[in-house]
């Protein structure tokens, strides 16, 4: 444990660890989540969902649960009047099941009644009558066409080939592996909730919601509800976490339509069974890599097949497929390659975002065969990955040019300098030893392993889709105002921003205005983008606001603007001596601007998976200590050590917060996270049995961050969210296998992976 | 459902009445949805998380798994009822802020109040006491890092409080 020395800090500018402005609330229960609002009048609403993975419906009968008293409505898929689905990529999941269920949890029926538990009662006597069907829950059955397509759609989400360079080329050293991941849960704590509020004449609705992008949600909204968009508003309700889980809709629209038709407010808010059933997951996925290699270890060629089991609607399979297979290589150079990615539609829970969206996937298996490399050309773990380092201007397997800063070596050796830990003491505390305080091991069975993972991710969002950001900035009375649509879910902005206004202008007074969809999009709090493009969007209003200041100072001073520049609290001319502090240059001044900031242009990728379709690329290292107990098959990771490419540090104590909670997550799917799928039903939904890293499993993380700006970025930042839950998976994994010297390759490992 | 009938909880030093209850309410869902006190928060109803911790004469439960109608000869503590000594912020509040401990901040109060529990009883753990102290809250956001780095704080907070 370490204090991290609290600087004594003059201004809240970038590049110091400012504080939370919500902190003093959150820490006192007196900030409001989603599920702490209330309203007038509210009723509770609550789903009706599937027990089959597939199956028909042959009869809805909801008239038991309306005669319950306290039951005000219940609806189905005849009450939605508008778009009867919804869908981020594609509009292919149906608000309510009409026909079939096509997974177990889909939403059937919603009612709204006066009191939670009147809600769970009027459920149970909805009645309806299922023909169940044999369910499609094996990925290599839809892609040999050998199951009948479980949706109009097909049973094939998304296929794409990537093939590049000499197909027949070949070398001295050849690996391969077959790797499997597991289906891993976001998690986050504050479960799903919305509160909606029906204006008086049944013709708009205000919708309080946890969610990662008001926007996008606000069109899906208003097309089920068949409403014109300006008649919904959407406010961001606190948002308890949210790790890819809450860009999707899962409660929003039967939210509204309980409202529209009770014509009363409406609250719910899931369980955490629920909430399982509620959200999409990582996608689980089986990775076939084969590496064709020089003598000496340089990568000649990668062949390699993925299959993304996407569940039973589309989500962001066709992105997270994309993701996965334009990673194949890693970190590394790689000049042939042959790729063929399967993203597929099953009777399986449907899976979409997830912290590190496909690259988590590919990075397990590139990781693992970098280790067989490593063992065939007679190299370390850290020499086979610095001899293959990718850098700036390296080609990748899309054809795309690597234009970001790429630190790869820089990563790899600054994580080899960190100490490693001290021994396992023979007498060692038994909270220290694998299985804990369970007193099963002994510290004399224990082994040590090291192991290695190293990973590329892209930042923004890919192949031609242009997710700007928008903000706002306002000077008033000597106040900085700011206005984004930016989803707040725990990872920072609402911090970040201030920092920005209060570095660019030289005001220490700044106002976050309330987040909602009175402004322009801010995109989603995903893909490590908000820092970059919301950064880049509060920067740029911040500017336009000062160079109105700057002309406005120069006029009454008889001064060119051009000459001014903000010095702390100041503006001063750089080539006299004019100064006066910018609170006071202000003094009744007004203004307002806003700006949208657009990353460059990105492409599809053809047939053959060429095209420049990422915007940019983080990198990161991570080693990874562990002791094991081979006979009882239990692990305990000691120590991490990562040295993480940041390009600018904003706020290091943020900074240092997304690091250390993104290894947790990494841990949590190395060792110990998978939602157990058994003929396509959830075996494990809840917080007994999906297990979640807790103190005594968290590492010690040694963090190093390397900085080298990086020109594209706005604020020179690359985004830090991703990239460290991503190759410490693998790390872990590989020092496992170096302390029991077994192959492993799948994810998460269990006990009888170990022991058996 | 409503029975017409009251009982009344001690509730950070204050009676409170508990009108037209269900009796199988959860202590957690009568001091959340009646009784105004939404700082205790809910994430796994099953006891796993720890998010609604609260004291219950002195000892540190999960509120999700105590029916509240069996706490009326209890005195119970929430995250606001905790006694700042006439400051904004408690010192374990103080530490949470300032060492970077809050990200999404769902977890927060029943840390909070589960760190509290711990230092009362046991104001010098050792590294390892406070890691097993709270076991029992998960956090999904920091990785616990800062979370540990919080404690450290409000225990030196502490320590130079009583020797000076």
């Amino acid at each position: 444990m370490s204090t991290t020395k609290v600087e004594q800090r003059e201004r809240d500018i970038l590049g110091v660890s400012a504080i939370r402005p919500d902190g003093a609330a959150k820490v006192t229960g007196d900030f409001s989540f989603t599920s702490d609002m209330n309203a007038e009048n509210m009723l509770w609403g609550a789903t009706l969902r599937s027990p089959h993975p597939y199956a028909r419906i042959v009869s809805i009968d909801t008239s038991r649960a309306l005669a319950l008293p306290g039951v005000h409505c219940v609806i189905t898929a005849d009450d939605v009047p508008g778009k009867p689905t919804y869908g981020l990529i594609s509009s292919d999941q149906p608000v309510f099941a009409r026909d079939y269920v096509r997974y177990m949890g889909e939403p059937v029926a919603a009612l709204a009644a006066d009191h939670p538990e009147t809600c769970r009662r009027a459920l149970a006597l909805i009645d309806i009558e299922y023909e169940v069907l044999k369910p499609l829950t094996n990925a290599e059955d839809a892609i040999a066409g050998s199951f009948p397509p479980i949706h109009p759609d097909g049973n094939i989400i998304r296929h794409q080939r990537i093939v590049r360079g000499d197909q027949s080329a070949t070398g001295p050293i050849i690996v391969e592996g077959e790797y499997e991941i597991g289906m891993q849960d976001q998690a986050f704590l504050g479960l799903e909730a919305a509160l909606a509020i029906p204006d008086s004449h049944g013709k708009g609705v205000e919708l309080h919601v946890a969610t990662q992008w008001l926007h996008e949600d606000l069109g899906q909204i208003s097309a089920c509800l068949d409403l014109p968009p300006q008649n919904v508003r959407l406010i961001l309700g606190g948002v308890g976490g949210a790790f890819g889980a809450r860009e999707d809709i899962s409660l929003q629209v039967h939210c509204c339509l309980l409202a529209l038709k009770a014509g009363r407010p409406i609250k719910m808010q899931y369980g955490r069974e629920e909430s399982f059933f509620g959200h999409v997951h990582r996608h689980p996925a089986k990775i076939f890599m084969r590496h064709y290699a020089q003598s000496d270890g340089r990568i000649i060629k990668i062949e390699a097949r993925f299959v993304f089991d996407g569940g039973a609607y589309t989500s962001t399979s066709p992105a997270v497929l994309i993701n996965g297979i334009t990673h194949t290589q890693g970190p590394y150079k790689c000049d042939n390659a042959t790729v063929d990615g399967w993203a597929i539609r099953t009777n399986n829970p449907p899976c979409g975002a997830m912290r590190g969206f496909g690259v988590v996937q590919a990075c397990f298996a590139h990781e693992s065969q970098m280790d067989k490399i490593a063992t065939a050309a007679g190299l370390s773990a850290v020499d086979v990955r610095l001899i293959n380092a990718m850098e700036t201007g390296d080609t990748l397997i899309t054809g795309q040019a690597m234009e970001s800063i790429a630190p790869v070596a820089r990563c790899i050796i600054e994580t080899d300098h960190i100490p490693l830990p001290a021994p396992l003491a023979a007498n060692a505390h038994e909270l220290l030893l694998p299985g804990g305080s369970g007193l099963t091991a002994s510290a004399s069975h224990i082994v040590r392993g090291v192991g290695w993972g190293v990973s590329m991710k892209n930042l923004m969002y890919s192949e031609g889709f242009d997710d700007f950001a928008t903000a706002r900035c306002s000077i008033k009375e000597g106040v900085v105002y700011l206005k984004f649509a930016t989803s707040e879910v725990g990872q920072g902005f609402v911090t970040l921003a201030p920092q920005i206004a209060r570095s660019v202008l030289g005001l220490d007074d700044v106002v976050v205005e309330p987040i909602d969809t009175q402004i322009g999009s801010a995109g989603s709090t995903s893909a490590s983008r908000q820092t970059w493009m919301s950064g880049g969007a509060v920067d740029g209003a911040c500017r336009l606001v000062r160079e109105q200041i700057f002309q406005h100072v120069g006029k009454q001073n008889n001064i060119d603007p051009l000459r001014l520049v903000i010095e702390g609290t100041d503006i001063i001319d750089q080539i006299g001596t004019f100064r006066i502090a910018v609170r006071e240059a202000i003094d009744g001044l007004s203004i307002s601007e806003t700006f949208e900031h657009h990353h460059k242009p990105t492409e599809e990728l053809d047939e053959n998976g060429q095209g420049n379709c990422h915007t940019a690329f983080a990198f990161v290292a991570h080693r990874a200590v562990v002791d094991v107990d081979p006979e009882l098959g239990l692990v305990k990771v000691v120590q991490i050590a990562t040295a993480q490419d940041v390009g600018r540090v904003l706020n290091p104590l943020s900074a240092l917060g997304q690091i250390e909670g993104g290894i947790a997550q990494g841990l949590g799917l190395a060792v110990m996270e998978e939602i157990v799928i058994q003929d396509g039903k959830v075996r494990n939904p809840s917080f007994t049995d999906y297990l979640l890293p807790t103190t005594l499993d968290a590492p010690d993380v040694v963090a190093k961050m390397i900085e080298e700006y990086e020109p594209q970025a706005p604020l020179g930042a690359k985004g830090i969210g991703e990239p460290p839950c991503i190759s410490v998976t693998p790390a872990i994994v590989a020092a496992i296998r170096d302390a029991i010297a077994k192959d492993l390759h799948r994810i998460p490992v269990r006990p009888q992976d170990i022991c058996l | 459902m409503s029975m017409n009938e009251f009982y009344t909880l001690n509730v950070n030093g204050q009676s409170m009445q508990v009108q037209d209850s269900w009796v199988g309410e959860s202590l957690l869902y009568v001091l959340r949805e009646r009784l105004g006190l939404p700082g205790s928060k809910g994430a796994c109803e099953q006891g796993e998380c720890g998010s609604c911790t609260v004291l219950l004469d002195g000892q540190a439960v999960c509120s999700c798994l105590v029916m509240a109608a069996t706490a009326v000869d209890s005195t119970i503590v929430t995250v606001e009822g905790l006694d700042a000594h006439g400051a904004e912020l408690t010192d374990v509040q103080d530490a949470f802020v300032q060492q970077g401990a809050v990200q999404c901040g769902f977890c927060t109060p029943g840390l909070i109040v589960a760190i509290h529990h711990l230092l009362d009883e046991n104001p010098q753990p050792s590294e390892l006491e406070v890691k097993e102290a709270i076991s029992g809250n998960i956090c999904r956001c920091t990785g616990y890092g800062r979370i540990f780095a919080a404690v450290e704080q409000a225990v030196a907070v502490r320590k130079a409080s009583h020797t000076s």
